[in-house]
């Protein structure tokens, strides 16, 4: 292989390490760890949001407390404390039968999608939550004016209204969800990013394995962004502009 | 299984001075890491954000390139990127420190770059025009009309984004930087107390976040008079229409 000048320094480019040796079943398996892990979480994590998004809207006031102390107290600290936390602290807090099925089940992926999870679910129901106090009470007033009972408004009119306002905030949380996964690879889940580095230990060639993770990691966040974005132009109601908390990630 | 919260009272100085605020023999520090890079990567976020609304195409694509690059790729990603680029480019390991803070000051900066540009895009054509007719040039028209109003409409992502990057200082641990997360790991090895230990630092980023958001909640309040009139305003407005 020749020497390319890189950068200003000698570098020796050998691309073919990313698929000689075994390590193009290292990325498959990867990318295959990231995606099981990701889609796991997200429907966990969904659940919780629309849990927690329910319950900060019930009469019951130690509900409503227990709520939005969870969705303040998980979703504004760091993921990584809360892998480290789900992995090195909380099973010891289990009961022994846990434990023994953690241990064969392996505690790493399962702490990190119990991570992920409560720490994604937190952060989605603020999502659905400003969702919901974006449609506008009216809306419900003059669905029931024309007739509807309150089940067929809600049935007819406002989910099918929340559902698209909600779209493309939470296409832009469930795409956090995926490159936060790859913080898994602190605790040791064999995911994308651990793969990749994997490559760069065994091989020491840093470029062409961060350069695979990196374009891995574009083309599923870019293309679930492309298909969301037509799923949401396909189901826009006109007349109705809405694009809310893009940039926060 | 027993608590043994002391953990946290003989480890204190390691964590909070050293780990925390960043004194002591180790560098780092997440305070020292967060405060620098909210302000550089801010910087450079408003250029950024200004690029991408320039009509001339060789500064508008490389800016919706850089942006849209960088909210692909996971943070930990671009933190390896420089971490193996560094050396590269100047010939020598630098100290992990200022891996981290370059590392996300240019991710950072995508991020509010694009909060930038959407608080500018949020001021309506109407008050550009108007100061147009009203005489004023174009640096005034940005200076006097459009960014006052535009940073006042960006305040609460801006500090939702700089809580995400306090928050994001944490991944420095990853390359070795002595931070407070670093430190409680630290500590939790050696004392084997990672219950203890990672439940009490979540508690002091939480402080801090949590004070953010409502520092932040208070500054908007404050700088929309129109939104969220104070009793005082509300009842001088209702005399002055009763007047008129």
């Amino acid at each position: 292989m020749p020497l390319t000048v890189f950068l200003g320094m000698q570098y020796d480019f050998q691309w073919s390490v990313l698929w000689t040796g075994g390590r193009g079943e290292w990325l498959i398996q990867g990318i295959w760890t990231t995606l099981r892990l990701s889609a796991l979480s997200w429907l966990f994590a969904s659940f919780l949001g629309i849990l927690a998004g329910a319950l900060r809207t019930v009469p019951f006031a130690p509900l409503r407390a227990l709520a939005a102390f969870y969705v303040e107290f998980f979703r504004n600290v760091p993921l990584l404390v809360w892998l480290f936390f789900w992995y090195f602290g909380a099973p010891q807090m289990l009961p022994r039968a846990a434990q023994d099925w953690l241990n064969v089940h392996g505690p790493e992926f399962w702490s990190a999608v119990v991570g992920l999870s409560v720490y994604h679910g937190a952060r989605m129901s603020e999502v659905i939550r400003a969702g919901i106090q974006s449609i506008p009470k009216t809306l419900l007033e003059a669905s029931i004016a024309t007739g509807l009972s309150v089940g067929q408004a809600y049935r007819l009119i406002i989910i099918p209204v929340a559902l698209r306002l909600i779209i493309p905030p939470a296409t832009n949380e469930s795409l956090n969800l995926l490159k936060n996964s790859s913080l898994a690879l602190t605790i040791g889940v064999a995911e994308l990013t651990f793969m990749s580095r994997q490559i760069e230990t065994y091989t020491a060639k840093a470029f062409e394995a961060l350069t695979a993770g990196t374009l891995i990691y574009l083309a599923m966040c870019l293309g679930i962004a492309f298909f969301m974005g037509q799923v949401e132009r396909y189901f826009r109601i006109p007349g109705l502009i809405v694009r809310v908390g893009r940039a926060e990630h | 299984m027993s608590f043994e919260w002391s953990v946290i009272a003989n480890n204190w100085k390691f964590l909070i001075v050293q780990g925390f605020l960043g004194f002591g023999a180790f560098g780092g520090g997440t305070l020292r890491l967060a405060i620098p890079a909210i302000v550089l990567g801010f910087i450079l976020g408003v250029v950024i954000g200004l690029c991408r609304l320039a009509h001339r195409p060789w500064i508008h694509y490389p800016a919706v390139v850089y942006v849209e690059f960088f909210r692909g790729v996971p943070l930990v990603m671009v933190i390896f990127w420089f971490w193996f680029l560094i050396p590269q480019i100047t010939g020598q390991r630098l100290p992990e420190y200022t891996v981290a803070l370059t590392a996300f000051v240019v991710f950072e900066a995508a991020y509010l770059g694009e909060i930038v540009r959407a608080g500018i895009q949020s001021v309506p054509r109407g008050q550009i025009e108007a100061a147009t007719a009203g005489g004023l040039s174009y640096g005034h028209t940005m200076l006097h009309v459009v960014l006052p109003q535009a940073i006042r409409n960006m305040i609460p992502s801006l500090v939702t984004q700089f809580i995400v990057l306090f928050k994001d200082t944490s991944l420095a641990s990853i390359i070795g930087m002595m931070d407070l997360t670093k430190a409680a790991q630290t500590v939790s090895q050696r004392e084997i107390r990672p219950f203890e230990m990672f439940l009490f630092i979540a508690v002091v980023y939480w402080i801090c976040t949590y004070s953010m958001s409502c520092f932040s909640q208070w500054l908007e309040v404050k700088m929309s008079p129109e939104r969220a009139p104070s009793k005082r305003a509300a009842l001088r407005q209702a005399a002055e229409t009763a007047v008129a």
